[in-house]
């Protein structure tokens, strides 16, 4: 799936599976007993509805599995494992239903090839659409290895169970037949015609266990393979010249420098210069040889103007929900409290930067790349060299964190062109400056909320204006008559990319509404915690709160100079309540996180330590965006280009984290990756205003803006 | 003009033809195909290149020949025995301190170079030493704790 589409998919709630593409497969597969999975047929298991468009010589799948002639299963899935776990979710999901153990199953992922089409890792799509689909083929396979038994053992269906890898005789257990011994010399292809028999949660011996990443070895060992691990003979290394401006043109190249060094060959394509060379740091110092002027565009905003500058910008606006009367409920509010957020521009930094290993054999292109996207990077290639889509290979791949900036592929397209028109293997490394430049930015936002309390101290009045932010997770949970929330958005009108971040404009809203709420009750009287108990509406938020607070214990004596916030939040089917501790120096304006509590109703729990490692990481990595990371600008020239400048969490900075989840085994399993991540600025600017009297509107709390706001 | 210069890889004596201005982090991945150490800031900034040389901890892309000529040095790829994994990856795997794992080599070099000279550090300690490297996906509670729970059990058999 392109880009541009996934962006404006990112930045809504998505509750339902995107469609795929079809492929052909069958004709590639080995022996064994395959079990393909076709989303029309998805509807059978959740009651999706979704339009049957199967041709008959193709097939319209997302997942298959394939349990090969000596017992071990492949697992074959077009998402990609950066960091979330689902190599490890994925595979329990499987071996619950397959009734065999975790290490007797090898994901395949991400790979154009091997797997079926998927329309890319982001959106915490993966346990909710990925899992059911993967138990079922499971659970069909089981089906089919116990009536390939049932033969060889001559004994009905319903005498015979599947039990770690074998198929025994019920009352019998020394009567077995093991799945190698069933599959061997045969393949069988299916697809599922019925609703498989799924197991109850009751019967779970893996789901819902907390299982060790099964990819922790090769990292610990470093034998994980990621992109720039790949060397090929004959391979060069390739340098991108950049302008210091985003957006500019090149107008001229002086490359007379060039001939300095030795062997480095100079690479152009319309904007795209580079240097290549067959050893990487000889390609780097050649390629600042070269002399480039270029046109940059016109500076219009930068990072103190930027909130402003949108507001001005962006006129047209989009009502994403509305209900009630407005006036009426501005005329019937005891209190109306009225206030801007402003959030600042972020980069995703994952430790691996954007890069690409790939070359040309005859007509076709073998690309290893850091994508989150292989079959959307596998179309940009494909279109880029007006080749068929087949002739380009996406191969599997780890990527090191990709945080939703790892759906664009600038660095693959760069790449090949530069395979292509050197005729050699090349390697594409983006520096940690290319980086800070060349990343899709989460975007700077603007909000406007205007709430109203009667004088039952119940909301009567939420007006919520959102510039840049989309709305994904605004829908309102809490119980406002009178409301409208209304969506500003315009592509262009920032200074660089901007794109999808880790739960995609939700930490900006879910921080401005929670900061908001926090403002509200302290308006009309009331403590945060029993404001939001009084006016919220579904049930299921109230008990994650209640879990939260109850974990936290809310009730606890504050030291002098800590604060306490909460903030609730809902993302991609997830509630989250965070409620956080903080201690802030009153005389710097610093602000110490001491304790975060997360808890979240996530439906199933399918790793609960792999969930609780993501709530654990989106919590801390949360911090950052809340208190100290912001890419500073003037125009296209991005001026924090380092890690030196633009700060994110530490070991130091990070406090005790605890994470507990609604206990529902028998639910739809939810979002994991990203939810947690949305709270955490929220509840950290309510727990600074309980500790100091400080309201910080603008993300990151810096000190200065903590002493700014301040009351005297 | 290249030169050749030698060191001690993971045990075993090295030579190599470098130009001479090149870091250790390019010399270990591109000439001697050891990927597991990783390129992340190339300024000394994250500290997932982290290797030991000489029995101190180095961040290798911002160490050039005059410090690694004739060094000792030891790698990611070093550190287990004979596919025997040494505690501290045992530890790290224990506790799954690691998402994407790409900052975990860098980890784990830094922690073995800070129980070289502090085997039994207090958490404050281990905090204060591997402040230094980063992780984006937010495993320092894991990976603290999983530095511990190695110091106690190399602790003991010392």
């Amino acid at each position: 799936m392109e880009a541009e589409k996934i962006n404006q998919l990112y930045f809504s709630d998505v509750n339902q599976p995107i469609r795929y593409d079809r492929r052909k497969f069958l004709k590639q597969l080995g022996k064994g007993i395959i079990v393909i999975f076709s989303l029309s047929e998805l509807s059978l298991l959740q009651g999706w509805s979704q339009p049957t468009n199967a041709r008959n010589e193709e097939i319209d799948f997302n997942a298959y599995l394939r349990v090969k002639e000596d017992g071990r299963v492949d697992c074959y899935t077009g998402k990609i494992e950066m960091g979330q776990g689902i190599i490890t979710s994925l595979a329990q999901a499987l071996a619950e239903e397959l009734e065999v153990s975790v290490d007797m199953v090898d994901m395949v992922m991400g790979d154009t090839k091997l797997c079926p089409y998927d329309a890319g890792t982001w959106g915490s799509l993966t346990t909710r659409f990925a899992d059911p689909v993967i138990r079922a083929a499971a659970a069909e396979a089981r089906e089919i290895l116990i009536e390939i038994a049932s033969e060889k053992l001559s004994e009905p269906i319903g005498n015979l169970k599947a039990v770690n890898g074998s198929v025994i005789v019920k009352g019998n257990a020394s009567k077995k037949i093991d799945y190698a011994a069933l599959t061997k010399g045969k393949k069988i292809v299916r697809s599922l015609t019925k609703k498989p028999e799924l197991k109850k949660a009751k019967d779970f011996k893996i789901v819902g266990k907390s299982v060790i990443s099964t990819d922790a070895m090769a990292k610990v060992t470093g034998r994980a393979k990621y992109s720039a691990d790949i060397k090929l003979y004959g391979m060069v290394y390739a340098s991108v010249v950049r302008p210091g401006i985003f957006g500019s043109k090149k107008v001229a190249v002086d490359a007379s420098a060039l001939n300095n060094f030795n062997g480095a060959q100079l690479i152009e394509d319309g904007d795209l210069v580079a240097v290549i060379h067959s050893e990487s740091e000889v390609a780097a110092k050649a390629a600042l040889s070269i002399k480039i002027t270029w046109e940059a565009p016109e500076s219009k905003t930068n990072t103190e103007t930027i909130f402003k500058y949108l507001e001005d910008t962006i006129t047209k606006s989009t009502v994403f929900e509305e209900g009630g009367d407005l006036v009426s409920g501005k005329q019937n509010s005891e209190k109306i409290v009225q206030a801007d957020y402003h959030d600042g521009y972020k980069a995703h930094a994952a430790m691996e930067t954007h890069c690409a290993t790939c070359y040309f054999e005859n007509d076709k292109l073998i690309i290893w790349a850091s994508t989150q996207t292989p079959f959307g990077t596998q179309k940009e290639l494909a279109d880029t060299f007006k080749m068929p889509l087949e002739n380009v290979h996406v191969k599997q791949i780890f990527l090191g964190g990709g945080f939703g900036g790892k759906i664009y592929n600038l660095q693959a397209v760069e790449a090949a062109k530069i395979a292509k028109i050197s005729g050699k293997p090349v390697q594409l490394v983006w520096t940690r400056r290319e980086e800070f430049m060349y990343d899709k930015f989460r975007p700077a936002a603007l909000l406007k909320i205007r709430s109203g309390v009667d004088s039952f101290g119940k909301l009567n009045l939420w007006e919520f204006d959102i510039y840049c932010a989309g709305t994904r997770g605004t829908k309102l949970f809490y119980n406002v008559p009178n409301n409208r929330t209304r969506f500003f958005d315009k592509n262009d009108a920032h200074p660089f990319g901007t794109g999808a971040w880790r739960a995609p404009g939700n930490n900006t809203t879910t921080f401005a509404r929670e900061s908001h709420i926090d403002a509200t009750a302290h308006a009309s009287g009331q403590d945060p915690l029993e404001f939001r108990l009084n006016n919220l509406k579904d049930e299921n938020m109230i008990a994650t709160l209640k879990l939260a607070a109850d974990t936290f214990g809310y009730n606890t004596p504050k030291k002098e100079g800590h604060g306490y916030g909460i903030a609730l939040g809902e993302d991609a089917g997830t509630l989250v309540a965070i409620i956080s501790e903080v201690r802030v120096d009153k005389s710097t304006g610093e602000v110490h996180p001491v304790k975060i509590v997360c808890a979240q109703d996530m439906g199933q729990v399918v790793n609960p330590h792999g969930a609780t490692v993501q709530t654990e990481g989106g919590v801390t990595m949360g911090l950052g965006y809340a208190l100290y990371e912001e890419i500073e600008f003037d125009g296209g020239m991005v001026k924090t280009r380092s890690f030196n400048n633009y700060k994110f969490t530490t070991f130091s900075k990070t406090p005790k984290i605890a994470c507990v989840f609604i206990d529902k085994m028998n639910a739809a399993p939810q979002g994991g990756g990203e939810p947690a991540i949305i709270c955490v600025g929220g509840s950290i600017a309510n727990a600074v205003f309980d500790a100091c009297g400080a309201r910080v509107n603008r993300m990151p709390i810096t000190p200065q803006r903590v002493l700014a706001a301040m009351p005297l | 003009m290249k030169q050749t210069i030698g060191f001690k890889l993971n045990g075993k004596q090295v030579t190599v033809a470098i130009n001479g201005d090149e870091s250790l982090l390019t010399v270990l991945r591109e000439y001697l195909d050891n990927t597991g150490t990783k390129y992340s800031c190339g300024l000394g900034q994250c500290g997932a290149c982290t290797v030991i040389l000489n029995n101190q901890t180095s961040q290798s892309c911002i160490t050039y020949v005059d410090a690694f000529e004739n060094a000792e040095i030891i790698t990611i790829e070093g550190l287990a025995d004979n596919n025997k994994l040494h505690p501290i990856q045992e530890a790290f795997v224990a506790h799954d301190a690691l998402q994407c794992g790409f900052c975990t080599p860098g980890m784990i070099m830094n922690s073995y170079g800070l129980l070289l000279k502090n085997p039994n550090p207090s958490r404050e300690e281990i905090i204060s030493e591997m402040d230094v490297n980063l992780c984006r996906c937010g495993s320092y509670n894991n990976i603290v704790d999983a530095i511990e729970s190695a110091s106690e059990k190399m602790f003991k058999k010392l």
